[in-house]
Order: C-alpha cells, then sequence, then structure tokens
C-alpha cells in the first residue's frame, strides 16, 4: 500500500496548481503529501576551481532559496486546513530522475507535475521534466495544467 | 622641424623593449634553475639538469614505494569519476568527475601542443619515448600529491574549500612531528613565491605567447593583419581584457563557455590527430619504429640518449605538472571523506595529459616529419604544419584549439597563482585585486616577447615548484602510504561499497 503523493514544484503557477491537486487527492485518500523541489545539477558538468572552492556554500544558500521561494510558501498554505501531513524536500540532481527517486524512497502512489507550457522547438530541443518524467517514472504520472 | 618617427616602427619598439628588459631577467633565472652536468663522457654537450632528475627520481620513488600504485589504481579511478561511490547525499557537492575535469583544463594547454614540439625538434622522435615513461611516472606523484591535497586541505570558517601544497606542507610536517613545523612553514613560502612566477609564467606568459604567435601564423604571418609591430602587444591586451573578464570582472559566463568547449576542443584536437595519422598511413610503422630505437640510439647530433631522454622528460613535466604541486590545488576542492579517493582519481590527469594527448601530438609531428623541417620554428607552428598536410584549414582549427586551450589555462593558474598570495599575504581585496591586476599585465608581456625568454622564465618557475613540493611529499611518504592502503584493504574487505550495493 502506498503512504504518499509526490509531487515536484519549480515555483510556477502550474506546479502550485499541481500541488494543489496533489493535496486534495492527498486528503480524499489519506496520504502524505511530499513536495519535492529540485535544483538541477549535473555530477558531470564543468565547474572553474573558484567555483569548487565555493560549491558548499553555493549548494547550501541554493536549498536555502528553494525553501524560501518555492516550497515554505506552498507548505505554509497547504498545512493550515489540518489533518494533511506535509513534507518539503530540496534535492540537488536531474529534475526528472530525482523526482523518481524521491517516489520510490517516500513509497509514492503516483507523482504529480506541473505542465511547463513551452513552445514545440523549445521541447524538442531541451525536452521537457513532465516527459521526461513519464519514461522513467515507475509508479504513474499526473501532469496539471 | 624633426621627421616624424613611423608608427610602426614605434609600435616594433614596443614588442622589442619589452623583449629587451625580459631576456636578461629570463636568462639568469634559467642559468640557476636549470643547473646541469656536463656529461662528457657521454657525448660532447650534453648536460643533465639536474631539476629533472630531481623530478624523475620522485616519480620512480613513489611508484616503487607505492608498489605501481598508478597501475593500480587506474580501475578505480575510473570508478570513482563515474560516481559509483558517490553518497546520494553528497549531490550538489563537487565531485571527483569535477574535481578532475577542473585540474584536466588547467594541466591540458600549450605544453601537449608546443611542448611535445619543442622536445621533438630539440631531441628527435625518440623523445616521445621518454615523454610516456615520464607521463607514467608522473601518474603516481601526482596521485600522491592529490592525496595529500585532499587530507590537509583548509576549510575556512565561511564554508570554502581549499588545498593544496601550502596546507600540507604546513600542517603535514607539523603533524609529524612538532620539529618540522618550522621546515613546513618555510617550504610552504617557497612553494607559494614559486607559484606565483610560475603563474605569471609558465601558467601565462607561454600560453599567451603561443596563442599570439598561432594567431599571427594562421591569419598570414608577418604580411597578415597580425604582422605589424605591435601586434603581440595588441593581442595580449585583447587577452588580458578577457581573462580579467572573468578574473577581476566576475562574467563567469565567459568562463562558463570556455569551460564548455574545452573538453569538446580536446576530442577535436585527438580526432585530428588522429585524422593526421590516417592520412599517413603508410608512414605509421616506420615512425613508431623510429620513436622506439631513436629512444636509445638517436641520430648524431641529438647529443646521445640522455639528451633525448631529458627532451622527454622536461618537456612531460612541463605539460603534466606532476611533482609542481599546481595539480592539489585544483583537487582539493572533492566532496570526500577518503583521501585517497581523489589520489586515485588524479593519476588519471597524467595519463590524460601525457600519455593521450602529448603522444597524440607526438605522432602527428614524427609522421608528417615536420619536426625536421627548419621551415617551421620549434613550437605550436611545428604542430601546425603537420596538421596543414591533412587540409589547408586544419591549422585554423588548431588556432581555435591552442587559444582555447590557453585560455583555460590562464583562468586555472591565475587561481592556483591567488591562492598562493593569499598564503603569503592573508586573504584580503586588495592581494586579490593587485595579484589578478599583475596577472593581466603579464598577458599582455607574454604575447609581446619571443618565445625563448618566455620559454626560459616558464620553465624555471615552474620546475622550481617541484623543490619544496618533492621534499614535502618525501617527507610525508609514510602517510600517503597508510592513506591509499587503509583505504584499498577496506574496498577488499568490503567494507567500503559501491553507493547502488549500500543498505
Amino acid at each position: 500500500m502506498s503512504t504518499s503523493i509526490v509531487v515536484g514544484l519549480d515555483g510556477s503557477d502550474s506546479s502550485n496548481r499541481a500541488a494543489d491537486a496533489g493535496a486534495d487527492a492527498a486528503r480524499r485518500h489519506e496520504l502524505r503529501l511530499v513536495l519535492a523541489c529540485v535544483v538541477p545539477w549535473s555530477p558531470y558538468s564543468f565547474t572553474t576551481a573558484e567555483e569548487n572552492e565555493r560549491r558548499s556554500i553555493e549548494k547550501e544558500r541554493e536549498v536555502r532559496a528553494a525553501h524560501e521561494r518555492v516550497l515554505d510558501p506552498v507548505v505554509e498554505r497547504l498545512s493550515v486546513p489540518g489533518g494533511l501531513q506535509v513534507e518539503g524536500l530540496v534535492r540537488h540532481g536531474h529534475p526528472a530522475e530525482t523526482l523518481v527517486a524521491i517516489a520510490r524512497e517516500r513509497d509514492a502512489a503516483w507523482i504529480t507535475v506541473g505542465r511547463v507550457g513551452q513552445s514545440r522547438v523549445r521541447t524538442l530541443l531541451f525536452g521537457s521534466t513532465p516527459s521526461s518524467l513519464i519514461q522513467l517514472s515507475s509508479v504513474p504520472v499526473l501532469v496539471v495544467p | 622641424m624633426p621627421p616624424q618617427p613611423d608608427a610602426d616602427v614605434l609600435a616594433a619598439g614596443f614588442d622589442e623593449s619589452v623583449n629587451g628588459f625580459f631576456e636578461p631577467i629570463s636568462t639568469a633565472i634559467t642559468s640557476v634553475v636549470f643547473y646541469a652536468v656536463p656529461l662528457d663522457f657521454v657525448g660532447d654537450g650534453v648536460e643533465l639538469p639536474l631539476i629533472v632528475v630531481w623530478l624523475v627520481i620522485a616519480g620512480l620513488f613513489f611508484t616503487v614505494y607505492l608498489r605501481g600504485f598508478q597501475f593500480r589504481a587506474f580501475a578505480q579511478g575510473i570508478r570513482l569519476i563515474r560516481g559509483k561511490y558517490d553518497d546520494p547525499r553528497d549531490a550538489g557537492e563537487v565531485t571527483h568527475f569535477q574535481a578532475l575535469a577542473t585540474a584536466v583544463s588547467g594541466t591540458v594547454g600549450l605544453g601537449n601542443i608546443a611542448g611535445v614540439a619543442v622536445a621533438i625538434s630539440l631531441g628527435g622522435p625518440g623523445a616521445t619515448f621518454w615523454m610516456i615513461i615520464a607521463g607514467l611516472l608522473g601518474m603516481c606523484t601526482k596521485g600522491v600529491e592529490c592525496t595529500l591535497g585532499v587530507k590537509y586541505r583548509n576549510e575556512y570558517p565561511d564554508g570554502r574549500v581549499s588545498g593544496g601544497p601550502m596546507y600540507y606542507l604546513t600542517k603535514g610536517l607539523r603533524e609529524k612531528s612538532p620539529r618540522l613545523g618550522t621546515l613546513g612553514k618555510v617550504l610552504a613560502v617557497m612553494f607559494c613565491i614559486f607559484t606565483l612566477g610560475g603563474a605569471v609564467g609558465g601558467g601565462n606568459m607561454f600560453q599567451a605567447n603561443q596563442a599570439f604567435s598561432q594567431a599571427q601564423s594562421v591569419t598570414g604571418g608577418e604580411d597578415g593583419p597580425l604582422g605589424f609591430g605591435a601586434a603581440g602587444a595588441v593581442f595580449g591586451l585583447v587577452l588580458a581584457l578577457l581573462v580579467g573578464a572573468v578574473i577581476i570582472g566576475g562574467i563567469r559566463s565567459i568562463a562558463r563557455v570556455t569551460d564548455k568547449l574545452v573538453p569538446f576542443m580536446a576530442v577535436f584536437y585527438v580526432v585530428a590527430c588522429l585524422a593526421v595519422l590516417f592520412s599517413n598511413l603508410g608512414q605509421v610503422p616506420g615512425a613508431l619504429a623510429d620513436i622506439v630505437t631513436q629512444a636509445f640510439s638517436p641520430e648524431a647530433g641529438f647529443g646521445g640518449v640522455v639528451g633525448v631522454l631529458i627532451q622527454g622528460f622536461r618537456r612531460a613535466a612541463f605539460s603534466n605538472e606532476a611533482g609542481l604541486g599546481s595539480a592539489a590545488i585544483a583537487h582539493s576542492a572533492v566532496k570526500t571523506k577518503e583521501p585517497a579517493t581523489e589520489g586515485h582519481v588524479a593519476v588519471l590527469e597524467p595519463f590524460i595529459d601525457t600519455v593521450v594527448i602529448c603522444t597524440m601530438t607526438a605522432l602527428a609531428i614524427v609522421i608528417t616529419g615536420t619536426w625536421a623541417d627548419d621551415s617551421s620554428a620549434p613550437g605550436v607552428e611545428t604542430t601546425s604544419a603537420a596538421f596543414e598536410t591533412v587540409a589547408g584549414w586544419f591549422p585554423l582549427v588548431l588556432a581555435i584549439a591552442v587559444i582555447l586551450f590557453a585560455y583555460s589555462t590562464m583562468l586555472a593558474w591565475s587561481y592556483y597563482g591567488l591562492k598562493a598570495a593569499t598564503y603569503l599575504f592573508g586573504e584580503s581585496m586588495i592581494v586579490d585585486r593587485t595579484w589578478k591586476l599583475i596577472f593581466c599585465l603579464f598577458v599582455v608581456i607574454g604575447a609581446s616577447s619571443t618565445l625563448d625568454a618566455v620559454i626560459g622564465f616558464s620553465d624555471s618557475m615552474i620546475f622550481l615548484m617541484s623543490v619544496p613540493n618533492v621534499i614535502g611529499l618525501y617527507i610525508l611518504a609514510r602517510v600517503v602510504k597508510g592513506e591509499i592502503n587503509g583505504y584499498r584493504e577496506r574496498l577488499e574487505t568490503g567494507e567500503i561499497v559501491p553507493a547502488a550495493e549500500r543498505t
């Protein structure tokens, strides 16, 4: 039996709507709500020596910023009605892969994300988190417009 | 009314006066650093520079003392850079791959293109063989210094992490015995002074100089748009502005673009060398035979085996920087609890730099025979001429690669120099800005001098770094052995397992 619903948050309006949809479903099915914000990061990117020296500080700053700007307002908003268990997470990594890993860890019933709403050309060139999530995820993916 | 001096003559005067000022300084330092023992019993004019012996003995000593660590470490080094042992909780920190890539972009520079050409022009094809041997020995020294770099690195109160020889020389020697504390401090100060010199020399002027020389030759030489008298100074000024924009202006986007281009260019460079090999496939067996046979029995005039060996070793050391301590600075920021892991990863650096990239350059030069051709000055032009045998536009690609390699190497060395400067004079904005301005000034000087003056000074300062560094490595040899063997034992007993197998 799954115990949670994972929502990917990036601060956009559609991801906030995804959080609302996730909260609704979590309440109805009595599941925990896991709000995850993934900072895009690759272990194979090229960096300068100066960036490496400051990396730990930067990581902390990124985590703090993700909490302050993206997660905390939503956690606060959804925690009010009581009863619903909400957890906020910040991770570094490839957005889709990391959401899949979190879903596995937190035993999620499904993953909810917001639609990116980008042009076809952009999607063709850079892909999008929802579409790669669909390919990678072992649990259903719900995309909220 | 006196005749107006021609603008061009005046401009030419600038480059010449820079050169005239620089030449005597360079000659004086070179003669001290490269003090050589004449070996008249081997052949006339053969000399053995002690500094090269110093580095080779260090490589040999550690290879024997650590029982061929560089060969045993290879496979584990690759597993580490693939992130097999990374803790998922450390996502977002500096990975082994990033530490290695940063160090490689600092070492893969003109030493790989111009230095190799100089070695073969002066020592013949046999120099290639000795260069590879020096690269294999250098892998061990590099692994040793990077293990120490991580073990004794400095974590600032604000969370920054940096290390390097100045820290293992002070902390490591003091830890070994309180009586060695003063010696450690003295060695660390010496190391930092030489690093400042190496940074403006090999890490800056040599790069600027060869980048200009290549840019000038592909745009038509003396008659081209970069042929006028002060062209070197103008080119240097532009390059200095680009360096300054990143290191002083903090315009990271430029650095980020080059960081992305450099690995691409490195791969492209190897492919280009392979193209040279394939288009001259018939000459390959002969060239390989030359490389091996002339390593032991060179043609007359090269100063015998020792002369060839010295050229090979000298340029290999200049290119892969093993034993100099510079790479320990770049590798130290990695996120790991085990200093030995970075030692394993670091052995790959001289392998990529010397055994792969330098050898590619060497093969291209030997196969096309451009090393024996007097029409191109020894240096980048020799390599360029080798590339030209495939297609007319190849030298242009080489020129772009040269300028990018030079640029990324300069950025890396400006950082090494900064670390040395802040160690000597303390962390402050004044030290930071003064160093960076001086560094930019030397870009202009480097681009306007002749190669001999620049190469002499660059070599001297860079090689001097190895004196305090290698002394420290010997004193701390047992510490390194403990770290490396301890790590390998825990790997074998299964105490350390890849992240995927952890429960």
